[in-house]
């Protein structure tokens, strides 16, 4: 171990300085989670802790396993329906937010952008819920016949009054003829939506995998797409380029996914996954299990794709490989001129990045190939494995935090002064107050795809249009005048 | 350089055909099958089947109670919503708000997990406290739960003061709380609760103050907390709106973040509100439990008018504030009341008889019925997902009065897919509801006026009012136009000749 530099040491400084207002034990608690980055890993102190559980009262900005199963990797199956059992909030919020688009009607054969709630009551906490969930079950069925299956993705109170969701589930499945899915990711399991993902995961294991009819015909170009949530159309995108590399892609997981797709999965060559953070339990499994190798790529920005065809290429014989040359071939003039136009406008511009799953350090290439620079990066939910495939993505001295509070946020944006926030919608408004340049890297701020070739104009433009929106210079400080004057042309006299 | 983002990059044969071919690993039904099913929920038969349900609840009008206290807190001056339980609740709490008003929500939670199911949230409630202090230095902490906290049984009123006792906030920092579970009623009855809980801890009994409270009530617009103010500024009357959230949820934009907007009721006028000569509540549901305190604790008269939509509900509302201040209406807003009635009249021709489908929160739907009747609008389906007895006998009542009211229904605890089967079974002209029921405007292809909460699809409609005489002639104006933008679209389509220059 080596003495930590200047640069990480000037970091700790700003660190220490902005965690000294919390009380010592959260203070204490805090300082594992925020640190300077050291790219060589050398800076034993430099490593964050992470997947602990949040601070209460802080103002975490992390979700719940409810999220995490439901919101994340359950709800975008779009011909199964989704029961969020239990009251009605988790259902009301989660409804249609995360924008992964499907195909489908809506209500006929596709239901992902429905609230489908068994809507608690007193008495259901009093005498339990699951007869009632057996009356849903039904109910369901013959209202839509179409439906390949039903999930029941378990609320707090669930766990806590001891419903055997279990046992009504195995039931209702032979009584149906199609699975009903009991998904135990009741909110307050876990730390946050991380172990959301895994209890969903373990679900399609083991509702799903072998017991669900698959009998689609195998080539040995046969991939998946696994852990993209097509918001916005991002599994479409790069849906196009797996194709256009020859490659057959046999399931997408989850975005704009059927039940059939989830089966199909451990009859893929290979895995492809882009969130490793909510999927690769389900890769893990499929390669013991069914010897199905995965590896993981990244199709933000071009520099990240390119790398990503050729490392997906590497597992398939000449054919695709020569097929992943020619596509970057045809590609790169295209991204090329994408680069030139925007990357003059966004050249050293700093940015301050707080997101979930895998884009903290999967969207760096792209900011990097517009020529923009991620000065501090966090995950809401990572665990060790993010951050240190974080670590050497990031410039010494950056700061790297996990579960960071809104207040660390505004102390570090004060502090660093990033030419652009990625971040959610808890925190979009709060920097727009602050004149910071902001966008949405949850929901892709309602535009999309990012993924792939089609993506990544769309991102450059989007980066584009709000850092260096003309809105910025209108803002001004109601308390830096004392008398406002009656013009703008005035006021730049002066 | 030419860029195709979501809206149009997927219509492009390349995608088109990535559809057609993806469907080979879907195992989807056939289409002959999607189309008979599709034609199926369109018929009586369907309608029945969707009515007969008694357990699944699909596409619901509602939000659950953690939800109204966080809003109700946001209208104190400095005040923390701080909800103990799960953390996730919070931040849904958080974003919904957000999404709506498009502005920063400050809450937090006291992020309970499984430890806190098996020995009680109190030291998650202790420390959470003392954290939120000292990072977030609120003059007020206002307590509510999610269904975790109270199915395992938290003692909030205990969990307080032993935190106030082991010094994790001081003993002087107000610090209320209610019970809010998810598991009965809505976001109202959380708005109520919550409310209850903040007078009563402020509440300093004293001198009659000679002024009035209004409860403004879980309301989605900011400009309609601040027309009421307008308008009882305008009359003269001295008054104090509890929860008055409009300039914390409608805040300026000046390069600076604050956690707490300039804005909210103070602490001192709500600690006030129980010496005021009366408490006028816009919305009944939302102030239930507020109300009997103010009855029966202060022994203060509380009236509950209803919101006041359109021209009769304002007049109402008017007479009733002159009847408890003795203040007269004035001709400011009489001129206002007369200019509303002229937009109305000039423009019935396009609104009379148009049938309605009605959705959104109990009070507001009383509000919009009154409206709909005196401009000649016919409400046909009227669907409430969170209301109660005296809601669906109020709203009965007030279309029986009026033939326009003849063929309409009051569907209570009822949903979107029941209002579904309306729409198919008996259509209607125009669809009025929150953001949500935009799915039943592209089922049913009924032109959709947005009004209510939430509102997440269509910018900054939360700034305006949709109350008093401004507001009548506001939303007069919003659907006349939306009928007018559709004659002329469907002028276009079917290549008419109506595509008038003048209407």
């Amino acid at each position: 171990m080596t003495t930590p530099s200047v640069k990480i040491n000037q970091t700790q400084k700003v660190i220490d300085e902005i965690l000294s207002v919390y009380p010592e034990k959260a203070r204490a608690d805090r300082a594992l989670h925020f640190k300077p980055n050291d790219p060589t890993s050398d800076c034993s102190s430099c490593v964050v802790k992470s997947n602990v559980k949040s601070r209460p009262g802080v103002m975490t900005v992390r979700g719940c396993a409810y999220a995490g199963s439901k919101g994340v990797v359950w709800g975008p199956v779009k011909d199964v329906i989704h029961i969020s059992h239990g009251p009605v909030g988790c259902g009301a919020y989660s409804n249609w937010s995360r924008r992964n688009y499907y195909n489908g009607e809506t209500g006929i054969d596709s239901f992902a952008t429905m609230h489908v709630t068994s809507d608690f009551q007193e008495r259901d906490i009093v005498y339990g819920g699951d007869k009632k969930l057996a009356t849903i079950v039904d109910e369901l069925d013959g209202l839509f016949p179409l439906a390949k299956g039903i999930s029941v993705q378990s609320e707090c109170p669930v766990g806590l009054i001891g419903d055997d969701i279990e046992s009504v589930a195995k039931a209702k499945t032979a009584d149906i003829g199609k699975p009903v899915v009991p998904v135990r990711c009741e909110g307050f399991r876990g730390v946050s939506q991380s172990l959301g993902h895994h209890i969903a995961n373990d679900a399609i294991r083991d509702h799903v995998f072998d017991k669900q009819a698959t009998d689609i015909e195998t080539t040995p170009y046969d991939v998946t797409v696994i852990g993209d949530y097509n918001i916005g159309g991002d599994a479409w995108a790069s849906r196009r380029i797996l194709e256009e590399m020859g490659l057959r892609v046999i399931a997408q997981w989850t975005g704009d996914a059927t039940m059939a797709e989830l089966a199909n999965a451990p009859k893929a060559k290979l895995n492809l996954i882009h969130c490793y953070r909510s999927m690769n339990y389900i890769c893990r499994h499929m390669e013991e299990t069914y010897g199905v190798p995965w590896v993981e790529y990244n199709f933000f920005g071009p520099t990240k794709i390119y790398e990503s065809i050729r490392r997906i290429a590497e597992n398939f014989d000449d054919t695709i490989k020569a097929n992943a040359e020619v596509l970057i071939e045809k590609m790169k003039p295209e991204m090329d001129a994408v680069i030139a136009e925007y990357k003059p406008l966004l050249e050293g511009k700093t940015v301050m990045l707080y997101v979930g799953g895998l884009r903290p350090r999967h969207v760096i290439g792209a900011y990097e190939d517009l020529g923009m620079e991620i000065i501090a990066a966090g995950y809401e939910f990572g665990h060790n494995d993010e951050y240190k495939r974080t670590y050497p993505l990031l410039e010494e001295g950056s700061i790297i935090v996990d579960d960071a509070t809104p207040y660390e946020l505004e102390e570090i944006a004060k502090r660093l002064k990033p030419d652009l926030v990625g971040s959610g919608i808890k925190e979009k408004y709060a920097y727009h107050k602050m004149g910071v340049p902001f966008r949405q890297m949850h929901s892709w701020d309602y535009s999309g795809p990012y993924h792939g070739f089609d993506g990544f104009k769309i991102f450059a433009r989007d980066m584009d249009m709000t850092v260096n929106s003309p809105v910025w210079g209108l803002v001004r400080d109601v308390t830096s005048t004392e008398c406002a004057t009656p013009s703008g042309a005035e006021r730049q006299a002066s | 350089m030419e860029i195709k983002d979501h809206n149009d990059l997927f219509s492009q044969p390349v995608y088109q055909a990535q559809f057609e071919a993806k469907k080979e690993f879907e195992n989807p039904a056939a289409q002959s099958e999607i189309d008979r099913v599709s034609a199926w929920t369109q018929t009586d038969e369907y309608r029945e089947l969707n009515f007969a349900r008694e357990g699944v609840v699909i596409n619901p009008c509602k939000a659950c109670q953690p939800l109204g206290a966080v809003l109700v807190s946001l209208g104190f001056e400095k005040t923390l919503p701080f909800v103990q339980g799960s953390q996730g609740c919070t931040s849904y709490f958080r974003s919904h708000l957000s999404r709506h008003f498009k502005e920063p929500i400050a809450t937090v939670s006291s992020s309970m997990t499984e430890d806190a199911a098996v020995f009680g949230g109190m030291s998650n409630m202790s420390e959470g406290l003392e954290n939120c202090n000292a990072l977030y230095s609120p003059d007020m902490i206002a307590v509510s739960t999610t269904c975790m906290a109270e199915v395992i049984g938290d003692d909030l009123g205990a969990y307080i003061t032993n935190s106030k006792d082991a010094g994790a906030v001081p003993r002087e920092l107000p610090v209320p709380f209610a019970h809010t579970p998810s598991f009965s009623g809505s976001h109202l009855n959380g708005y109520d609760v919550m409310l209850k809980g903040i007078l009563e801890e402020l509440a300093k009994p004293g001198e009659p103050n000679g002024k009035i409270n209004i409860i403004p009530g879980f309301d989605g617009y900011a400009g309609n907390l601040r027309e009421i103010k307008r308008m009882l500024t305008v009359m003269g009357v001295d008054f104090t709106m509890l929860a008055d959230y409009s300039d914390v949820v409608d805040s300026g934009n000046t390069g600076h973040y604050e956690l707490y907007p300039t804005g909210g009721t103070t602490l001192a006028d709500a600690a006030d509100a129980v010496n005021a000569i009366a408490t006028i509540s816009l919305q009944r549901v939302a102030s239930a439990k507020t109300g009997e305190l103010i009855t029966k604790q202060w022994e203060q008269e509380f009236v509950a008018v209803g919101e006041p939509v359109g021209i009769n509900a304002t007049d109402a509302f008017l007479a009733e504030v002159s009847r408890i201040t003795g203040k007269c209406v004035p001709a400011e807003l009489e001129a206002e009341r007369a200019r509303a009635v002229d937009v109305i009249v000039d423009s019935h021709p396009y609104v009379h008889g148009k049938r309605l489908a009605m959705l959104g929160d109990p009070d507001l739907l009383l509000g919009l019925i009154s409206f709909a009747l005196e401009i000649g609008m016919k409400p046909v389906h009227v669907v409430c997902t969170n209301g109660d007895k005296k809601f669906k006998k109020a709203a009965e009542a007030m279309l029986a009065a009026s033939p326009f009211g003849s063929e309409a229904t009051v569907h209570n605890k009822k949903d979107m897919w029941h209002l579904r089967s309306l729409m198919f079974t008996e259509p209607v002209d125009l669809l009025m509801g929150p953001s949500n029921a935009k799915f039943l405007w592209k089922d049913t292809g009924t032109p959709f006026f947005r009004v209510g909460f939430p509102l997440f699809d269509r910018h900054h409609l939360h700034k305006r009012t949709i109350l008093g005489y401004e507001g009548t002639t506001n939303l007069l104006t919003d659907i006349v136009n939306l009928v007018l933008d559709e004659m002329d679209r469907h002028a276009i389509t079917s290549d008419s000749p109506s595509f008038d220059l003048v209407r």
